[in-house]
């Protein structure tokens, strides 16, 4: 109801209908009509694109849980490792490091006869697991950071409180010092994973065909060069809300019925 | 020098690497110049959008302030990658009809400027978030005293706002500077000869990949570290008389 409201005021009631007559422009002055012919393809783009966002975010998150802990309480030879690869990653432009993995990898592999025959050979000579690769390690070094702080965050007096009641360190890690971390950075993992979003368009660079690559198919079947594009950005747009929207609905559900604000926890 | 090459193996790659050619190393010191040049200018445009677009969200008209949310909303959801082909395609035509229309032929941009232009908008999105945040940060009653010395609104933002920002604003911005030269490395797929498209020239006509992404990374990390020292020393300066963040935490 108060979105609503917020919406009703004149100022953006006029906007609104700005925007729709630009729209409505776009829609009848603006040429659509390759839009049939390649709406099968862009949907198997759009798909790849959404399979490679979920599938390198839930590995590169599960590289970062150890490599924050790694960092936050973790020795030194197991610390040291940790921070260079966070700082090796965050570094250097991500298109180097695909175009590092595909090109080098790909030109290394078939010198050896053993991995040629082996039977991982046939995925090898594709390009979509050096772009799965690249994409989950670029999520873990930026997500290994944002863990580390997480970590450290949790209270100590929590941590104690469990070993006190004689917790096992794993269950203690499980039951208390995860959830918490994790809870912390929701709000900032939502942003990482729309940073991700924004980073699968690199991997059409190694002939990986999703959203964007399919965007860019039209471009030079057609000749037609602002309409691709403009459709592109609305379908980023409208996963990036969906990604917000989601993670809205984490948040929620991790602060539970208690609506604790993380400074209270800590005091 | 040569025997300790040898002894690790790496004669062929320092044979590739070398400043005069046969060697590729002035190749990739070229890209890595261009890279820089189009990240300063893009980090500057960027800034100078920032502090206008965060004084228009904070102090500026309900049409201007929805406007404004709608541009940083936008940049920040859409790849860089797409918003520079638009940006650069946008940029290029404009360019062209204003030529026609003053009565010149077809004009070539060149590539430093569409990079500065395209990457400055860019930046301008996430600089106007982070700069609107730290003169949320400065207290509200240094501002309104300047006012009430009758301070008119450039010199406040020259004299008061500004100075007391820097210390909320140095960090964000030095991750945007970070993000402006690894985002450089997108302009290698319009073709524009930065460092990334430079090595991979090299690369490909050596098939030497590892060798090269690999110096390439190691210029681009030595840009990173070195940056993170200097932004330590301008927090440092930006913060002075101000108690360090560690102990005000405490």
């Amino acid at each position: 109801m108060n979105t609503l409201r917020a919406l009703m005021q004149p100022h953006r009631i006029a906007l609104m209908l700005v925007f729709g007559g630009i729209v409505l422009w776009c829609a009848l002055a603006l040429r659509w009509d390759w839009i049939p012919v390649y709406a099968p393809l862009a949907l198997e783009g759009l798909w790849r694109t959404v399979w490679i966002l979920v599938i390198t975010c839930v590995l590169g998150f599960l590289l970062a849980i150890p490599l924050g802990l790694a960092q936050a309480v973790g020795p030194w030879y197991l610390a040291i490792p940790a921070r260079s690869f966070c700082t090796v990653i965050r570094g250097t432009p991500l298109l180097l490091q695909i175009w590092l993995l595909y090109y080098g990898l790909g030109s290394l592999f078939p010198q050896f006869p053993a991995i040629r025959s082996s039977e991982l050979w046939p995925y090898l000579r594709q390009a979509w697991p050096y772009a799965v690769l690249a994409l989950t390690m670029s999520y873990a070094g930026y997500e290994g950071e944002v863990m580390r702080g997480a970590f450290s965050s949790v209270a100590k007096g929590q941590l104690e409180a469990a070993k006190a009641y004689g917790m096992k360190r794993f269950t203690m890690f499980r039951r208390i010092w995860l959830p918490q971390a994790i809870r912390n950075v929701l709000p900032t993992l939502g942003g990482e994973t729309i940073l991700q979003l924004k980073a699968t368009p690199l991997v059409a660079t190694i002939t990986v065909v999703e959203l964007y690559a399919v965007s860019s198919k039209v471009r030079a079947d057609t000749f037609i060069v602002y309409e691709p594009l403009l459709l592109l950005a609305v379908f980023y747009l409208m996963i990036a809300g969906a990604i917000t929207l989601l993670f809205r609905r984490f948040e929620r559900r991790g602060t539970g019925g208690a609506r604790l604000k993380s400074a209270d926890v800590r005091t | 020098m040569d025997a300790l090459l040898d002894i690790l193996g790496l004669t062929e790659a320092a044979r590739l690497l070398s400043l005069s050619p046969p060697g590729w190393g002035m190749n990739l010191l070229r890209g890595l110049v261009n890279s820089l040049q189009i990240a300063f200018g893009a980090f500057g445009m960027g800034l100078v959008i920032g502090l206008f677009g965060a004084y228009g969200k904070l102090y500026g008209g309900p049409v201007l302030r929805d406007l404004l949310a709608i541009y940083t909303t936008v940049i920040r959801a859409v790849p860089e990658l797409v918003l520079i082909l638009i940006l650069y395609y946008v940029g290029t035509d404009l360019i062209n009809k204003a030529a026609t229309m003053l009565g010149h032929g077809r004009v070539e941009i060149s590539g430093v400027v569409a990079g500065i232009w395209v990457l400055g908008i860019v930046q301008g999105a996430y600089a106007t978030e982070v700069l609107r945040g730290a003169i949320q940060a400065v207290p509200a009653g240094q501002i309104e005293a300047a006012r009430v010395f009758g301070m008119p609104p450039f010199m406040l933002m020259r004299r008061v706002t500004i100075p007391a920002m820097m210390s909320f604003a140095i960090p964000g911005l030095a991750n945007l500077w970070l993000i402006a030269t690894k985002d450089t490395a997108l302009l290698a797929i319009v073709g524009f000869n930065e460092l990334t498209l430079e090595t991979r020239q090299a690369a490909a006509s050596t098939r030497a990949y590892f060798t090269f992404f690999l110096a390439a990374g190691a210029l681009y990390l030595i840009v990173t570290l070195c940056s993170g020292v200097v932004f330590g020393r301008v927090e440092k300066w930006a913060r002075r008389g101000q108690p360090s963040l560690r102990e005000a935490r405490r």
